[in-house]
């Protein structure tokens, strides 16, 4: 037991101590980014359960949006200027299902798009603490 | 058993329809004792796939094959709106040595009292309560068990790190347990050299290769009530794998130490849950 602890903990600080490319460029930089981006709103334009949250909303500024979100979170070279999260979904009522739904098709655009899986997840890690503005609003 | 393996058998054409709004794996899998967790340690998720709006049903079936003995477990579980989750388990443990059988119910429920496995900053803590009876339990009051009967409440606080290993997501969870069963309530409850409910502690550890594949390792301390047999802590090193939203497959190395006298008992876990609705 002791033995199998101090493994999991020296590759925990492996893990750290290993330099990695800024996640930025690791997700393609701007071209990937837009590609992933692209991709994510056909899949939610396509999907039954989570197409109606965007009835309302503008696809192509909504791409343009979550293209500079996301590169703003990735430690791009951009500065997102749209709206709170919050305000954003302010009296849309996001259920935590529909949430999900949209983290699986986001996830399925970054798969599409070859983005290997602990990329994926750093991105996510970022994107996760954003949940408690978007749900049940 | 036999009728609550067939009652499985036959509640698997709804698994086709199911699919709950939770994350693939975040329900972990299904302890021995019917709670969602790992194999042998009760986690602070649910069982099944419902978010708040849903509510959902699994199913499960185990058998560990150790040295003298084998238990066979198979149970079901109630996930109502990922609040509270009512479990009930039977568990059949063959006494190779004895050529007997040793079996009991256990009925579970299980509060989530905060937090989010995936979401929430600080770690998902539930709350659970399990009612343990033995069907004969001459083998438990032959070793020296007080009682046939007991409950276990436990407290356990479990987190998801996305990305933390590697870039890999890496699952912990630690509870402590306060209890009185010898051998998990299988010889029975409470002891000639201690009969009180003691606290022990349980844990358990695991990284995800992908969104489907995880391997990780548990602990379980445990009482040694009995003056006449030795109890161990058990430990098990596991590879659990979600292929869909519709089933998970377990597959385990466990050490349940000595049993009722026994060299320490070793072996293979198999455990497979489907999620029905």
């Amino acid at each position: 037991m002791r033995t199998w602890l101090a493994l999991l903990l020296s590759v925990a600080i492996a893990a750290c101590a290993t330099p990695r490319p800024a996640l930025y460029d690791a997700l393609g930089g701007e071209v990937g980014i837009e590609r992933i981006s692209g991709r994510f709103i056909a899949a939610i334009a396509d999907d039954a359960m989570v197409r109606p949250f965007f009835a309302h909303s503008n696809l192509d500024r909504f791409h343009e949006k979550f293209s500079e979100h996301l590169c703003d979170i990735a430690d791009g070279p951009c500065d997102y200027a749209g709206d709170s999260m919050q305000r954003v979904h302010d009296g849309m009522q996001v259920d935590e299902a529909s949430f999900n739904r949209v983290v699986d098709l986001l996830i399925e655009a970054m798969n599409d798009e070859g983005i290997a899986h602990g990329v994926q997840n750093r991105l996510l890690a970022r994107l996760a603490p954003l949940r408690a503005e978007i749900i049940y609003r | 058993m036999r009728v609550l393996i067939l009652a499985l058998v036959a509640l698997l054409p709804m698994s086709a329809a199911a699919s709950g709004g939770k994350l693939l794996a975040t329900p972990g899998v299904t302890t021995f004792e019917g709670t969602a967790g790992g194999g042998i340690v009760p986690w602070a998720m649910l069982a099944g796939y419902a978010t708040r709006e849903e509510t959902a049903v699994s199913g499960f079936v185990t058998t560990a094959p150790v040295d003298d003995f084998r238990l066979d477990a198979a149970g079901l579980a109630f996930n109502l709106h990922d609040r509270v989750e009512l479990s009930y388990a039977r568990h059949r443990l063959t006494v190779e040595p004895l050529s007997t059988e040793i079996t009991q119910d256990v009925f579970g429920v299980k509060w989530r009292l905060a937090g989010d496995i995936v979401y929430s900053r600080w770690p998902q803590v539930s709350l659970g309560l399990q009612y343990k009876r033995l069907s004969d339990p001459s083998i438990a009051f032959a070793v020296g068990a007080r009682d046939e009967d007991g409950f276990d409440a436990y407290i356990t606080a479990s987190k998801l790190h996305l990305g933390a290993v590697f870039g890999r997501n890496l699952l912990w969870s630690a509870g402590v347990r306060a209890t009185r069963a010898n051998q998990a309530g299988l010889l029975g409850f409470g002891g000639d050299e201690d009969d009180d409910h003691a606290l022990m502690p349980e844990a358990s550890l695991a990284v995800f290769f992908n969104r489907r594949v995880a391997v990780g390792v548990e602990y379980r301390a445990k009482p040694d009530n009995l003056a006449a047999v030795t109890e161990d802590d058990w430990m098990d090193v596991f590879l659990a794998v979600f292929p869909n939203k519709r089933v998970n497959v377990t597959l385990a190395w466990v050490n349940l130490g000595e049993i009722a006298g026994t060299r320490p008992q070793r072996g293979a876990y198999v455990s497979v849950t489907g999620y029905f609705h």
